[in-house]
């Protein structure tokens, strides 16, 4: 078959050898594709157990045990509504011992608990939160003053993670937070129907707190919001703006190629490094509040800077050459060429640049602990300069805490995150819908 | 052209010279140089534009026509390297003084490009884009009636008025090429410069365009960058050979393909090289 002048004689594609070229690539192809298939069925996998994992963990701490309890509203302990203005009547119910009903109540449900340490413990099974619980039902509805009402009262975060499975009650006394004794009441509470578990909104609506059962990411939500909403009116007219400036106005020289380098290097800077630098400047030079959104938000823009940057550059440049020439030669002035024609086509590359930059910046944490966002803060933050902490620091925090009942906290935190995420990036894919078009 | 005898080579110089007495060039090109850095692309070239005429700038690729072409309106500012020596002038201002506003000498000086490249809008947008931004109409009427107008000029009207709001991207390319002509002309140029404005066509579209340059032609003064010997034979009055940054030669159309006086002139359009 081979003569010694391979190259005059005619190709024969049907030779066994053809043939077994053939085959070793249609195998090659299939092997490409099948890694391929892997290595997405890989990623898939990890993405799903995760998102399982965090879901299966958090939801419970959307929900919290609530226990059925008749107590008694006296007008001697409460204050008289129809004799006092709303504001005494409110400042008379803060006063009140509202343990105290509860624990009368109890003594009726539980005739044997009688030793003052027993009825102590007795208390125990429900939250401190039910101060608030019963004085804001109290104050809303001042009419219930001198009846006796059936009412969901919070339950402890230990009888909660009982309640929940959370803690083995098979385990030995001594190795476990709730007593045999607690256990015993919950029981006979159980057996009567008065034990349920219910939706907790809370959470949703609060600030941080010592006890989980009374804690709530609202606080972390709207400090991220404060903190991102600066970052975003630094990061983006900047960003922007530099990204236009290098592309098409800056001359080609060796400053310009410099500020290059020294973006691109900045993009990859380790995020506390800029928790570092915004101590030093913005609270150590500038004096600006500690803890604050504004100084978290300058921070996070300088951390974002960069990758806006480099993603706008890639989108200005992307526009075809051609749609400039056609507006420059119809007479736009470098600032109408820019405005009218290559910002429109190259919006959506810069939104979806700023987007990753601000998804960064929402899950960021180590800057934030530099400057202090790390604080306990209860309250929900009133504005940028007000003490508040960050949904990833909450999330750092609340994982950092000894309590059972916060791991399932953590991972409902870490929901509210993800949520807040896909948020963000549904909103920023609309953006990119209206401004994409085709040339 | 050293090769030349004296008496061949005064007479080329004479011939321009007959037109030029009669009537003042719209623009005129006097000794321009133009460099990209350390290249020489265009070495000393004399030439004017007239009104109501055509001129097609022939020569093989990278002669330096397409350069010289965008000097006219200045579009070459924008590349860093390049620089121009020489005058230049509009109406006898010179174009390259510093007194002169590129804008509005862009907006006089018109210019249609190699690819159709229709802004990614819609159709009226297209051609009231340039009316707006120099704010050639006071009302909404106003600019409707230039976007007509214009789109009629371009003969482009009677295909596009039912879908003015489509977008310019959509149409085929030979439709697109005169949406460029009408966006051109919508803002009322005097000099409209053509950068091989059918390369990118077929024959159909191609007999289109030439079509409409011959109508344009009565109102402005026109320049035409071609590769196609017989389009510049068909539409222009005056050619303008270059070749290696040099003009060559530049005459009637009809007497530069019939008797053209340099060798490589013929050489050129005999088709023996280029």
């Amino acid at each position: 078959m081979t003569t010694p002048s391979k190259i005059d004689s005619p190709t024969l594609w049907d030779s066994k050898e053809m043939q077994r070229r053939t085959a070793r690539r249609y195998r090659q192809e299939r092997i490409f594709r099948a890694a391929g298939l892997g290595a997405v069925a890989i990623s898939a996998l990890f993405l799903v157990v995760l998102l399982g994992n965090i879901i299966s963990q958090g939801t419970g701490g959307f929900f919290q045990t609530y226990i059925e309890t008749e107590v008694e509203l006296p007008v001697k302990v409460l204050g008289d509504p129809r004799t006092m203005t709303p504001e005494e009547f409110a400042n008379s119910v803060r006063r009140a011992n509202m343990l105290g009903l509860v624990a009368k109540s109890l003594e009726e449900t539980f005739p044997e608990v009688t030793s003052r340490s027993e009825k102590r413990a007795l208390i125990k099974i429900f939250s401190t939160g039910v101060r608030g619980q019963l004085a804001q039902f109290v104050t809303e509805n001042p009419n219930v003053v001198g009846t006796r009402q059936k009412l969901w009262l919070l339950a402890s975060d230990d009888i909660d993670q009982v309640v929940k499975g959370n803690i083995d009650t098979e385990t030995d006394e001594g190795d476990r937070r709730v007593s045999d004794r607690e256990l015993a009441w919950l029981q006979k509470l159980e057996d009567a129907g008065r034990v349920d578990v219910k939706f907790h909104t809370t959470f949703l609506t609060s600030g941080d707190s010592r006890n989980p059962e009374m804690a709530g990411v609202w606080g972390a939500v709207v400090g991220s919001a404060l903190t991102l909403f600066v970052t975003l009116i630094l990061a983006f007219p900047v960003g922007v703006l530099t990204a236009i400036y290098l592309e098409e106005f800056a001359p080609q020289n060796r400053f310009t190629d410099f500020l290059e380098i020294n973006i691109n290097n900045l993009a990859a800077v380790p995020s506390i490094v800029f928790g570092l630098l915004g101590l030093a400047v913005f609270i150590g030079t500038m004096h600006l509040p500690r803890s604050a959104p504004l100084v978290g938000g300058f921070t996070l823009a300088l951390m974002t800077l960069p990758t806006i940057i480099i993603a706008s550059r890639a989108a200005i440049k992307a526009v075809p050459p051609s749609i400039r020439d056609a507006a420059r030669g119809l007479g736009a002035s470098p600032m109408q060429v820019i405005f009218h024609h290559v910002l429109p086509l190259a919006m959506p590359g810069i939104l979806t640049g700023t987007i990753i930059g601000m998804a960064q910046a929402l899950g960021e944490t180590a800057p934030l602990l530099m400057i202090g966002m790390v604080a306990f803060i209860v309250d929900i933050p009133s504005g940028i300069t007000g003490a508040a902490t960050a949904l990833p620091v909450q999330v750092y925090l609340w994982a950092d805490s000894p309590e059972r009942a916060f791991a399932e906290k953590t991972s409902a935190a870490i929901m509210v995150l993800l949520f807040f995420l896909i948020m963000m990036n549904a909103v920023a894919i609309k953006l990119r819908q209206k401004f994409e078009r085709k040339w | 052209m050293s090769a030349m005898p004296d008496q061949l080579s005064r007479m080329t110089e004479a011939m321009p010279e007959v037109t030029q007495t009669t009537r003042t060039p719209k623009m005129a090109a006097r000794d321009v140089h133009v460099y990209y850095g350390e290249t020489h692309a265009v070495k000393g070239v004399n030439l004017d534009l007239h009104q109501d005429e055509v001129t097609a700038l022939i020569g093989p690729s990278g002669c330096g026509k397409s350069t010289f072409l965008r000097c006219l309106n200045r579009m070459n500012d924008t590349v860093a390297t390049c620089r121009v020596e020489g005058s230049i002038t509009l109406d006898g201002k010179d174009i390259y003084d510093n007194k002169i506003d590129v804008v509005q000498l862009r907006a006089r000086v018109g210019m249609v490009f190699q690819k159709p490249n229709p802004f990614p809008k819609s159709i009226y947008e297209n051609v009231a884009y340039g009316p707006r931004i120099h704010g050639l109409a006071e009302t909404r009427l106003d600019l409707d009636e230039i976007v007509a107008t214009s789109l009629e000029k371009a003969g482009l009207w009677n295909e596009v008025k039912d879908r003015l709001d489509t977008p310019g991207t959509a149409l085929s390319g030979g439709q697109q090429q005169r949406l460029c002509i009408a966006r051109a002309i919508a803002v009322n140029p005097e000099v409209i410069l053509m950068d091989e404005p059918c390369s990118a066509l077929d024959p159909i579209a191609t007999a289109r365009v030439e079509a409409l340059i011959e109508e344009l032609k009565g109102r402005y003064a026109i320049a035409i960058v071609t590769h196609s010997m017989q389009q510049a034979a068909r539409i222009s009055q005056k050619t303008a050979f270059f070749h290696l940054g040099n003009l060559v030669e530049m005459g009637e159309t009809t007497q530069i393909f019939t008797t053209p006086r340099e060798e490589r002139t013929r050489d050129y359009i005999t088709g023996r090289f280029g």
